[in-house]
């Protein structure tokens, strides 16, 4: 595994070369995000072009949720809604909106895109951030502890578990822990984001939101734990055997140390570029566990939007999730370049 | 610091089972002030909090405890006083004069007038409720001679009015938020000002909406509630957990899965309630596309009534809740129902008689034609109905295969392109037979892109008469004698029948107190509910 090919790997669309030249940090993002335009264009027309073709509308969708209506009734919907409109024209006038920072309304929420978004972000950057955490702190300390132990007991039972965890549908885990965490012993709440009253005062809230996080948070990060840890391994298994380590090995160090220093950063890197790609992976399984946990997160809104035919909404989750996963890309690439003073960014 | 957070939930958990264990010798009696109640709100989280032009179930469960409605229903259907303090009919039948309770304010301070009641039936109703311009088809015009006297001009009698004046089905708005704004996007409908026992706090998208007592309430004394929070539980197990931890005391519209149902019901912590779905009146339906063949002859349609055993699929489906169905208007519509009409009993020779009539002779293979059935994506239920109506149909030689999607194409594929052969569907019948059962039978209501309206292209003159006599019929009785002929005939043509009377219930904390009983009771303002301590 060699850093130009991981960094190659990590770019949507662009193509980089590890070429030496130092201090060109800011030029490199400013680049970076130039490029991200077209790319997020092309997104959005693509998810326009596709939502186009599931059958089916939202006013009708409306009318059938409401159980029933009258031609006139739909007529006027369809008109107010903008979609008796030409498609291009549909488009342009979205594009025309989104370029003055206005992502549109939402008609079967009656709220604006943007606010509808912004309420669902702060839930998903952290239920990601905390599964993130969950899934890197689990997944390498399983894939190092395994590596280390290769062929002893631990190694095969952290395999046969991570396995089982891989295995595992994603709302199936979050069930099982449910049921046992909180209807059986009741240590942890059900599911929601925050207790739904008798919480005063900023601190009581936080611990509450902990309490509600800690469940969906190990269910989404337990599966991408699984993956980390089998890849931490064989990672880790491939540096063991490199000449820098029967050098530190014959330097007399502590196996402690050669595990930690030598082994873990070098394996790390491709981990980076792996957890890079894995955004998309991990925003798309939130969907599940934020169902089963009634998590107010971006996940449940977009699969809501979809069932309703709400094109609005669902562009602009596209457009939101898209840029997500283009910004989290390039913090890879930097953070590749800490990790490894030998990546050049260009 | 560090054994404080769980000496807390214990100390929680022991002192809620001292309550549980003190609470259950002595049943207080005596309502109780004061107290949060923890809903789940079902099905999903509403789109807005206004009925007045949105009949989704969640919003008409929530918006109903803001929003007060002109008069609601007791038990078996009676008008009981809402907002109007009584109702005079014409004998005619012409005119209906309503009379308002006076010093009725909205949740602004603003005082509650007939020019509100004028704003929404003319502004709102007739121009962006779903079903508002054929219910009040009669109305020729609504007069206001003083704040509080509001008097409906009627072309012909018409009994349907006073079925849909309930606040889920038409919710009065405040005039002065509402004129001269774009109705459906006005930011109140999101925030809502009305003048029942509740008022709006907060709304946390995705995660809980948040009512509080209404101090000025004009029922003196009531709401009991310090308030009542809704909460947003998408997963079904999910909910039914939060109802045996006692996280969620209350939940209507059959909030938790059939299969948790017994659980429930064993509890002794929860209650299960079937009342207060009479008005909604909710069934499933078997409809045909009676446009083109197989299902154009009417034979085919009754030997697929009687090669399905409905006791049977009650008891397969819904584990025995759900009754077998008979008409076109449910038992629990007990004016209108009834038993004198021709009826499809479970014959498997008699469904293979009428087939071989048909010509549809049984092949090599021991089949005789084969069909598609599409079935209503609202939930796993109605892919267990196709299943059970596919191994029925086996028996008789029709070849069932089913088709699943999502709703919008569910509904584009019947009601816009009736692309379809039959479908197993889900049907309300609001409170009275013109507002749930013409629009299956009548001609006028084969209307191309509306859900739920004459999906089967059923039309029959004799059909047509019976029920545009209905709707000008002079008295409630000669209604009530149409609509058993409408039934009849129905049950004749078939071009839809009845399966199953859905029972809906409400799951509800045994603490919870003073839960209406009435028709609309699902959909009542929880002004009289308690919580036993």
């Amino acid at each position: 595994m060699n850093a130009t090919a991981a960094a190659d790997a990590s770019v949507v669309g662009a193509a980089l070369g590890c070429v030496p030249s130092r201090g060109r940090g800011r030029s490199y993002v400013v680049g970076r995000v130039a490029q991200m335009v077209p790319t997020l264009f092309l997104i959005l027309l693509t998810a326009f072009v596709l939502l186009q073709l599931a059958p089916g509308d939202m006013v009708q969708v409306l009318a059938g949720e409401a159980g029933g209506g009258s031609p006139e009734y739909l007529a006027s919907l369809r008109q107010s809604f903008g979609l008796d409109q030409p498609l291009y024209m549909q488009f342009l006038l979205y594009i025309q909106n989104v370029l003055s920072g206005n992502l549109g309304f939402s008609f079967r929420n009656n709220a604006t895109v943007t606010a509808l978004i912004g309420a669902r972000l702060g839930p998903t950057l952290l239920l990601a951030a905390a599964g993130l955490t969950v899934a890197v702190v689990l997944g390498v300390a399983g894939g190092a502890l395994a590596a280390a132990r290769r062929g002893r007991a631990a190694d095969r039972v952290i395999g046969v578990v991570a396995l089982l965890i891989y295995a595992t549908p994603g709302f199936l885990l979050g069930i099982g822990l449910m049921l046992i965490f909180s209807v059986a012993l009741r240590w942890l709440p059900v599911g929601g984001f925050v207790d739904p009253y008798g919480v005063d005062g900023a601190w009581a809230h936080a611990l509450s939101v902990a309490r509600h996080l800690v469940l969906p948070a190990i269910t989404l990060g337990a599966l991408h734990a699984a993956i980390y840890a089998r890849f931490t391994r064989g990672a880790m298994l491939e540096v063991y055997g490199q000449d820098h380590v029967r050098t530190a090995r014959s330097k007399g160090l502590s196996a402690q140390r050669i595990t930690l220093r030598h082994v873990l950063r070098n394996a790390l890197l491709p981990l980076v570029t792996v957890i890079g790609m894995q955004t998309g992976a991990l925003l798309g399984g939130a969907i599940l566990v934020e169902t089963v946990f009634a998590w107010p997160g971006l996940g449940r809104l977009a699969f809501e939007a979809m069932q309703q035919r709400d094109y609005n909404l669902l562009a602009g989750l596209i457009l939101c999730s898209g840029t997500l996963v283009v910004f989290v890309n390039l913090a890879v690439d930097l953070l590749y370049a800490v990790l490894d003073p030998r990546v050049r960014l260009q | 610091m560090r054994t404080l957070i769980p000496a807390i939930a214990w100390r929680s958990l022991l002192l809620s089972i001292a309550a549980i264990t003190l609470q259950a010798p002595v049943q207080a009696q005596t309502p109780v002030r004061g107290g949060t109640l923890v809903v789940v709100s079902n099905p999903g989280e509403p789109a807005v909090l206004t009925a007045a032009f949105n009949q989704q179930g969640a919003v008409a469960a929530i918006s109903t405890k803001i929003f007060d409605g002109l008069l609601h229903f007791g038990e078996n259907f009676k008008l009981e006083p809402e907002l109007a303090t009584n109702w005079d009919v014409s004998k005619d039948g012409k005119e209906i004069r309503f009379r308002l309770r006076p010093n009725v304010k909205w949740h602004d301070g603003k005082p509650f007038t007939s020019a509100d009641v004028k704003f929404s039936f003319e502004e709102v109703w007739l121009k962006v409720h779903p079903r508002a311009r054929s219910t009040f088809a009669a109305v020729e015009a609504i007069e206001t001679p003083d704040p509080l006297t509001v008097v409906l001009k009627l072309r012909n009698p018409s009994g349907v009015i006073l079925s849909a004046l309930n606040s889920a089905e038409s919710q009065i708005v405040p005039k002065h938020l509402y004129e001269g704004t774009d109705i459906v996007r006005n930011p109140w409908n999101a925030k809502p000002v009305g003048t029942g026992p509740f008022r709006f706090k907060e709304w946390v998208r995705g995660d809980r909406i948040v009512l509080e007592r209404n101090p000025d309430y004009w029922d003196a004394g009531k709401p009991y509630l310090d308030q009542v929070v809704y909460r947003i539980i998408p997963d079904a197990t999910a909910r039914y957990a939060a109802f045996e931890t006692g996280s969620v005391q209350y939940g209507v519209l059959s909030p938790i899965s059939v299969n948790d149902l017994e659980r429930a019901q064993k509890n002794k912590n929860l209650q299960v309630d079937f009342h207060g779905y009479e008005w909604l009146a909710s069934r499933n339906v078997l409809e045909f596309n009676v446009r083109k063949p197989p299902f154009n002859d009417v034979r085919v349609r009754r030997a697929v009534a009687h090669a399905i055993d409905l006791a049977a699929m009650s008891k397969v489906t819904t584990r025995g809740f759900a009754k077998p169905g008979t008409s076109p208007v449910l038992s629990t519509q007990t004016r209108f129902f009834t038993t004198d009409l021709p009826t499809y009993p479970f014959d498997v020779k008699q469904a293979d008689k009428l087939l071989d009539e048909a010509g549809f002779p049984r092949k090599g293979d021991g089949t005789r034609l084969a069909v598609t059935l599409d079935w209503l994506p609202f939930g796993e239920n109605y892919l267990r109905y196709a299943e059970f109506i596919k191994q029925s149909l086996r028996r008789v030689g029709i070849d069932v295969t089913i088709r699943g999607q999502d709703l919008p194409q569910f509904m584009r594929r019947v009601y816009s392109q009736n692309d379809f052969d039959f479908i197993v569907t889900h049907i309300a019948g609001f409170g009275d037979p013109q507002i749930g059962t013409d629009r299956l039978l009548w001609s006028k209501t084969i209307l191309k892109d509306v859900p739920w309206s004459n999906g089967a292209g059923y039309s029959n003159p004799a059909m047509d008469g019976l029920i545009e006599a209905a709707h000008e019929a002079p008295t409630e009785e000669r209604r009530i004698e149409l609509y058993k002929k409408v039934q009849r005939l129905a049950q004749t043509d078939l071009p839809s029948f009845t399966l199953l009377e859905n029972r809906m219930y409400t799951v509800a904390s045994a603490r919870l107190r003073g839960l209406s009983k009435g028709s609309d009771g699902s959909y009542e303002s929880l002004k009289n509910v308690w919580l036993a301590p």
